[in-house]
């Protein structure tokens, strides 16, 4: 594969894909910056024309934003710790040989293939609701008064919830890791003298460094965009509104594209701000 | 007293037994080699005596001290594995200050230590780089610094030089048994390649199925085994082992005749035989010859000047004096020949 043929003929054949990709993200992106600069409101008279900047520093000033943008970054940065921590916890446990290892596995599993929107639902109704929940079941039998969950402790119950769902994520990739361990290096690390905890410490968790890498990165890329567990459980009330659910509510029930599409972009941006920070922190583990 | 003694242990995986009831000793200062064929438990032994697997039954005594319980941590042996088992995100000072750093000394004396092990390894140049970065004889020579820090009661190692390629492993073989004789402290090695036991013990010990088949110094073992297994094991090239009517005619169920232990001729001798195969290594010239009246090959050492050619006829007589002679059982029925 390395003639000057053969490496042209390499780039005719990928070339449809690269365009099909160049498509499906250019128009998109090229859609949303073309509306963010105009005065669109569908259901009030369409298209209005050109406003400039105006749509930008609405969205800007707008006494929802700022604290969208932190709702956003708290939740985010919540399940990435709960998650991350878990995640090793579990994985270290679920490589210990145990009985009944495989349906274990299966089970801790299972939340990921549950829709979002299904296990907001049954987080909602079943666990969280103030009088037939199992929580509140569980809080009345120890006698105490059931907490509201959703919302008096609206964005710790988000918290849980999402993090419940991505923490088989987590768990799967580490275990994976902590498997690829050379066992050997254990047995080294335990004639050197270290003790469990020191293991853990000095040769467990650098191994696992990578992996840890790729879990953070890949969540946080779905989690900026996290919607239906909000829609179904706050719908957007209590403070759990996130820059998304703030979009979302720009365009579909303020009837208001143009003002949602600067929106967009500035999520864009926030999304490459939190991009860039995390590759200088932790992408560095990806080169070695 | 730095000593290490095995009273009775024997070790299962499951129904498996795969180390009979053993007992040993290992002596102060002594280099001991397990050596033996792929799966006759050499490996596992070294790990029961490291503490890495739990001993069926039986005793472990280090220093006399009885270290059956005791997590490898506390037993104060080092061991360089087989992969060398390098921390790949750690430098080379790191990986050679782990143990010091574990056991908690003081940051002088363990840079001063680490310094020296590194001095007497060759490594001062490396302590910066990550294992990845090495090649495969400094990667073992880093396991080595890795072990030698700590001052242990002995030092274990699991086949330490089979990654590396031949003329390496040469260069490596003598620099464990420079470390020993430098260090004097006492050496466990396990390996499968009887070169490397009889170059670098003071004792060998031979393995098989989970049995010791004898203990003893490389040239006893060299000139005095006690069976039939040992003969061929020790020796390179092998043995010559006869059964049959010639050996009948010496006065042995089998008869075991080393290369080197045969007069060669051109026209007469007690066996006749084809020449095939001849290696000729500069020093020797080894030549395998197939004898009709004892159907099977014999390997001859001749000087390197004997010119022969293939299908060439030679007779060849054994040097009587030399013979071992085996029993039916296969053990020696006599003492020294």
């Amino acid at each position: 594969m390395s003639t000057k043929h053969s490496r042209s003929l390499a780039r005719i054949m990928i070339a449809p894909a690269v365009f099909a990709l160049l498509v499906w993200m250019l128009i998109p992106l090229s859609m949303t910056v073309y509306f963010s600069f105009k005065k669109y409101l569908p259901l009030r008279g369409g298209d209005l024309g050109w406003v400039g900047f105006e749509n930008y520093s609405r969205f800007l000033s707008s006494s929802s934003f700022w604290p969208a943008v932190g709702t956003t970054i708290f939740i985010v940065g919540s399940v990435l710790v709960i998650t991350v921590i878990l995640g090793i916890l579990i994985a270290l446990l679920l490589d210990q040989p145990i009985w009944g290892q495989g349906i274990v596995r299966i089970m801790i599993i299972a939340p990921f293939f549950i829709m979002p929107t299904v296990s907001g639902l049954i987080w909602k109704n079943m666990f969280m609701d103030p009088t037939n929940g199992f929580l509140a079941h569980l809080w009345r039998a120890v006698g105490a008064e059931p907490i509201q969950w959703l919302s008096h402790a609206s964005v710790a119950s988000l918290v849980t919830i999402i993090s419940w769902q991505w923490l088989p994520f987590a768990t799967l990739i580490l275990l994976t890791a902590i498997q690829s361990l050379d066992s050997e290096q254990i047995e080294a690390a335990e004639m050197d003298g270290a003790k469990p905890i020191g293991r853990f410490f000095f040769i467990i968790l650098p191994h696992l460094a990578r992996a840890i890498t790729v879990v953070i990165l890949i969540q946080t890329i779905f989690l900026l965009s996290i919607f239906a567990e909000i829609f179904v459980t706050t719908a957007g009330a209590f403070g759990t509104k996130t820059l998304t659910y703030l979009i979302f509510q720009r365009v579909l029930e303020s009837q208001n594209v143009g003002l949602g599409s600067a929106g967009g972009v500035y999520a864009i941006i926030l999304a490459n701000i939190v991009a860039i920070f995390l590759m200088r922190i932790v992408g560095k583990n990806l080169d070695n | 007293m730095r000593q290490i003694e095995l009273k009775q242990v024997s070790k299962h995986f499951g129904d498996i037994e795969v180390i009979k009831p053993i007992d040993l000793q290992i002596n102060d200062g002594e280099f001991v080699v397990f050596v033996g064929p792929s799966g006759c438990g050499k490996s596992t032994l070294l790990r029961l005596i490291a503490g890495l697997e739990d001993v069926t039954s039986g005793q472990i005594f280090i220093n006399g001290k009885d270290t059956t319980q005791l997590a490898p941590s506390d037993r104060e042996l080092a061991m360089v594995f087989q992969s060398y088992a390098l921390y790949p995100h750690m430098t080379v000072r790191k990986n050679i200050d782990f143990p010091l750093r574990m056991a908690g000394l003081d940051k002088n004396e363990r840079a001063r230590r680490v310094q020296e092990a590194a001095k007497a390894l060759n490594l001062t140049d490396y302590l910066e780089r990550r294992p990845g970065q090495l090649s495969g004889g400094q990667r073992q020579r880093v396991a080595i610094g890795r072990a030698i820090v700590r001052e242990p009661t002995a030092f274990l190692f699991d086949e330490p030089l089979s990654n590396l390629d031949a003329a390496l492993r040469v260069v490596m073989r003598l620099e464990i048994s420079e470390l020993h004789q430098r260090l004097g402290s006492t050496m466990i090695y396990v390996t499968h390649d009887q070169v490397e036991a009889m170059t670098l013990a003071d004792k060998i010990v031979v393995l098989q199925a989970g049995v010791i088949e004898q203990v003893g110094s490389p040239l006893d073992l060299y000139h005095n085994p006690k069976n039939t297994f040992v003969a061929g094991f020790i020796g390179s090239p092998k043995m010559n082992l006869l059964s049959g009517s010639e050996a009948e005619k010496l006065g042995a169920h089998t008869i075991g005749i080393r290369p080197e232990h045969f007069t060669i001729e051109k026209d007469s001798g007690l066996w006749e035989g084809k020449v095939g195969v001849t290696e000729r290594l500069g020093s020797d010239t080894f030549v395998h010859l197939h004898c009709p009246q004892l159907e099977q090959a014999i390997t001859v050492r001749a000087d390197s000047t004997l010119s022969v050619e293939y299908g060439e006829k030679l007779y060849i007589t054994p040097d009587t004096d030399q013979l071992h002679k085996f029993d039916a059982n296969g053990l020696r029925s006599h003492g020294q020949t």
